[in-house]
């Protein structure tokens, strides 16, 4: 499940906030299960959002980061276009989700 | 006569002490193969991550939560003094511990087209411990920040 926080309109030059929230359990390969054996590590290891093709923010992440990867940043609106949010896990699955914000 | 003249560091194993004692060591037993990073392994990752440029204080404000119940995700804020232009603007923001498995927690890659360098999320925290906070401005200068939480109970330990 992924969740985005993202204005669908904005003038030109305004700073908008975006929240992205993705339903991960980013295992940190640090616990045990109820056997005593480790449970493998499985996290995202990045983030990225682009707004119309150019890259606003980058993010890796690390087993520090707490389960379900939780993203506030900002990005200048400049003209009507499209916003991505993409994750990618360690085995390089991913996933991705669109918004298209519209700039008077 | 009780025999209450017994000197304070006479152990006497009572049932209750032997019972306390063996619950002490099975949770050292749990811990033991968590080797935690260092302030030196922190220190580390930054030279890793930089190379050798000094690392000034100021310009990156962190906020934290004073007090943590749970280390499993601690909210934190992040901001640095910057004005987002093309020309002078913030270009990496990296998260470190001092305590917990791995130092380095998180590094973000902004630009001018974040218009704002200001970021939040959430971590884990393996204990009370000070997060240093470095960002890398456009003219590759770095400069840092910290905040401390108190955990009362750590990451790692519980599920």
């Amino acid at each position: 499940m992924i969740r985005i926080s993202a204005p669908e309109s904005a003038f030109e030059g305004e700073v908008i906030e975006l929240k992205a929230m993705i339903q991960h359990p980013m295992e940190t390969g640090y616990r045990r299960d109820s056997k005593g054996d480790i449970i493998p590590r499985d996290i995202i290891k990045s983030f990225r959002c682009t707004y119309d093709g150019n890259i606003v923010f980058e993010a890796e992440f690390f087993p520090g980061i707490a389960a379900n990867p939780f993203l506030t940043f900002h990005a200048r609106a400049t003209h009507t276009g499209a916003l991505t949010f993409s994750w990618t896990d360690q085995h390089g699955e991913s996933w991705t989700e669109e918004r298209m914000l519209t700039v008077s | 006569m009780p025999d209450d003249n017994r000197s304070p560091s006479t152990v006497r194993w009572t049932r209750r002490a032997v019972l306390a004692s063996t619950g002490l060591v099975s949770i050292a037993s749990i811990l033991a193969p968590l080797a935690s990073a260092t302030p030196e392994d922190a220190d580390q990752a930054i030279r890793d991550i930089f190379g050798d440029r000094p690392v000034n204080p100021g310009r990156v404000t962190v906020t934290l939560p004073p007090i943590a119940e749970n280390g499993n995700s601690v909210s934190i804020g992040i901001s640095v003094d910057s004005p987002m232009t093309d020309a002078d603007h913030v270009k990496q923001i990296v998260i470190l511990s001092p305590r917990n498995p791995i130092a380095t927690i998180a590094r973000f890659h902004l630009g001018p087209h974040a218009g704002r360098a200001e970021v939040s999320t959430r971590v884990r925290m393996a204990g009370t411990q000070t997060l240093r906070v470095i960002a890398e401005m456009s003219d590759g200068t770095l400069w840092s920040g910290t905040g401390s939480t108190y955990v009362t109970l750590a990451a790692c330990i519980i599920g």
